[in-house]
């Protein structure tokens, strides 16, 4: 008999009906996550406007405090939280990222400020996340495979230190050693911003300038991620070691590394993977503190003067884009798990 | 040549909490073909002996003694040499027919994964030998997509078969294949074994705690106890007229259903077998030995042959002989 089949098995009648069914539970399987997701994002959506309309203060006097306003702004926003709160309420769920109250500190559209500091802060904690994933896993990898080893002892007690430092206070550390200088190092690197000033983004020089200027934050944030990445990762693998499919695999002449790499990693990723996908919900919040101690004109930044304001109007916007941020973030890796572990997959 | 021939092997767990000699001096031959049952209680280091053979024991196994696989000594190879011997020379169905799958990819990889490793085929040609093993061990071939937690325990266990004979070996060593399935699975599972040793003439080492599976099986049948064979035999007579009253014990544990011998004389040893890092002195059997004497206590036993090639370890057998 000729060999027809290309790939493993023919599909029988059974086969393909099997296969419908599947592809409906997995449909069924996906709409119930979004479900679930697109549920908690009108839960926030929703807590969000109660609860900056249940903070003490008064708005208006924040808005004014200091500072002579224009009295044609001010009677504007105070006949804006005069009206009754379910009047607000409608309007604020037609479109909860209508562009309503300024901010009281910068006097500026919520929203057209928070857009101005998405990219930096997309740009610093991305790279932290991605630089920090990759060099993390490699690391928990590596130290997994042989517990106890050197590399294990050595790069294990670097990432516990790193793990349980105060990163505003690693900020500072790195800023005075690198930026400013000290110990007879001379500061290498700017002490905060993103960009000299006088310089475009958009040329070259300005482009090595803001590299220049991502450099420590960046190395910041990446060495306070690997850190969690590299023990998460190290954990998954150790607790692989002792598996019957891995004395398996040795059995079939792979070499060790193989075994690593095709066995055990596939198996040690998924936990890490999740951790890593969460994590990218954070990626729009930024990182308030290192970007508070390096001045990175990111949302953590913007955050935190909202918070000293405070910036009731900011504050709401930047917790709903939060909230967002996470919601979706989360219901990611929720299907990414189920995409990379079969026995989640229905 | 035999098979296999193992001579004098012993090996021991260097611990923190002291040494385990859990296989203490075994000598066993395979011939190319045959099948040898190797019963035991567990803990007895049947499956410390099953994975030395591939040289799979942990770094904290010491291992002494020689191991000729086709005549080449496989202690005294490298790491390199190892690994080509290793499922294209000898494959091992492991106890762990739950977990000796990888979760996370599909059977069909797994079972193809040792032909792309030690033969140079075309990927086609892998799939399509995959697609003919499934078939020799009774599962369809598309099966090959699903992954094992989508297969019943013993679809699993035939999987695992498959995968023993992907590159064809001379030997197989199947360590408590059927432990974990239920009875009537067990029945299928053992079936699609003894078929297929018949088919393809493959040398088999069958390790069980049931020594009635074996007398079923195999043709010879060794009794482990505490690290040594006690006795050794063809599997029928060692099964319905046991020398050692470890194998005799053994044979009892497990009664056949309307003998009514078995109904009278029930034979349940008293007692757990010894902890390999604290032995008995000398014979080991002899705390729980009900013909146990004296002399048991302090004088060590071997083997001795007792004729139609059987060989028992004990003072009282060999004694009635002389
Ligand atoms: N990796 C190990 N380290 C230390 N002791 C072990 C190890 N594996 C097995 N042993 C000990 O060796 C003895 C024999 O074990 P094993 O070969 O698994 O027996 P069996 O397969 O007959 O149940 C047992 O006492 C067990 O505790
Ligand atoms: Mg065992």
């Amino acid at each position: 008999m000729a060999i027809q089949s290309q790939g493993f098995g023919q599909s029988t009648h059974a086969e393909k009906r099997s296969w419908f069914r599947r592809n409906r539970d997995l449909s069924k399987f996906v709409l119930a996550k979004l479900g679930g997701g697109v549920l908690t994002l009108l839960f926030v959506v929703i807590f969000n406007f109660f609860l900056f309309r249940m903070m003490p203060g008064d708005p208006v006097g924040l808005y004014n405090r200091g500072r002579n306003q224009d009295p044609v702004q001010l009677a504007k926003l105070r006949a804006a939280l005069n009206r009754p709160i379910w009047d607000q309420f409608v309007t604020y769920m037609r479109n909860p990222f209508a562009e309503t109250i300024d901010s009281t500190r910068f006097s500026r559209p919520v929203w057209g400020l928070i857009g101005d500091r998405l990219w930096p802060t997309v740009l610093l904690v991305g790279t932290a996340i991605v630089l920090a994933s990759i060099i993390g896993v490699w690391i928990g990898i590596r130290a997994g495979w042989t517990p106890g080893g050197r590399f294990d002892r050595i790069s294990t007690g670097f990432t516990l230190i790193l793990y349980s430092m105060p990163e505003f206070w690693l900020g500072l550390v790195l800023l005075i050693v690198f930026a400013v200088g000290a110990f007879g190092i001379p500061g290498l690197f700017p002490t905060g911003g993103m960009i000299s000033p006088g310089l475009s983004g958009g040329s070259l020089r300005g482009v090595l300038d803001t590299g220049w200027h991502l450099a420590l934050p960046c190395l910041t944030l990446t060495l306070v991620y690997l850190a969690e990445y590299s023990l998460i990762m190290r954990a998954s693998v150790v607790d692989e070691l002792g598996q019957d499919y891995l004395t398996t695999a040795r059995a079939k002449g792979l070499l060790d590394s193989d075994v690593r790499r095709r066995h055990a990693v596939p198996n040690a990723l998924l936990p890490t993977m999740t951790l890593i996908f969460m994590n990218l919900g954070f990626v729009v919040g930024g990182a308030i503190t290192v970007e508070t101690v390096y001045s990175w004109p990111g949302l953590g930044l913007l955050s935190y003067d909202a918070i000293k304001g405070p910036d009731i109007p900011l504050l709401q916007a930047a917790f709903l884009l939060f909230s967002f941020a996470v919601i979706i973030a989360n219901v990611t890796a929720d299907l990414l798990y189920a995409y990379l572990d079969p026995r989640v997959r229905p | 040549m035999s098979l296999l021939e193992i001579q004098d092997l012993q090996v021991t767990y260097r611990g923190t909490q002291g040494d385990v000699p859990a296989v203490r001096g075994v000598d066993l031959v395979v011939e190319a073909g045959q099948t040898l049952g190797i019963a035991g209680e567990s803990g007895c280091g049947k499956s410390t002996l099953a994975t030395a053979v591939l040289r799979l024991l942990p770094r904290s196994a010491t291992v002494t003694g020689q191991i000729r696989l086709e005549d080449q000594d496989i202690l005294a190879m490298t790491w390199g040499q190892v690994r080509a011997v290793r499922w294209a020379k000898a494959a091992i169905v492991f106890q762990g027919a739950m977990h000796g799958l990888n979760p996370v990819r599909r059977v069909g990889e797994q079972i193809g994964e040792p032909i792309r490793i030690h033969e140079n085929v075309e990927s086609r040609e892998v799939s399509s030998r995959v697609n003919g093993l499934l078939e020799q061990v009774g599962l369809p071939a598309a099966r090959a997509r699903a992954y094992p937690h989508q297969l019943s325990g013993g679809q699993r266990q035939r999987v695992m078969i498959a995968m023993a004979l992907a590159c064809r070996p001379q030997l197989i060593i199947a360590d408590e294949p059927t432990t974990a399935l239920d009875v009537m699975v067990q029945a299928q599972v053992l079936k699609v074994l003894k078929d297929l040793i018949n088919e393809t003439g493959v040398g088999l080492i069958f390790i069980s705690h049931d020594l009635s599976v074996l007398a079923e099986t195999c043709d010879r049948v060794a009794v482990m106890y505490a690290g040594r064979m006690v006795e050794t035999g063809p599997s029928q007579t060692i099964f319905t007229d046991p020398l050692h009253p470890y194998s005799a014990a053994l044979a009892g544990a497990f009664p056949r259903i309307g003998d009514p011998a078995f109904r009278y004389a029930p034979a349940g040893l008293p007692g757990d077998p010894p902890f390999p890092g604290d032995l008995p002195s000398g014979c080991t059997f002899h705390p729980r030995c009900a013909r146990a004497i004296d002399v048991c206590q302090t004088s060590d036993v071997e083997l001795v042959p007792l004729g139609l090639g059987r060989m028992a370890a004990c003072l009282r057998v060999s004694e009635g002989v002389l």
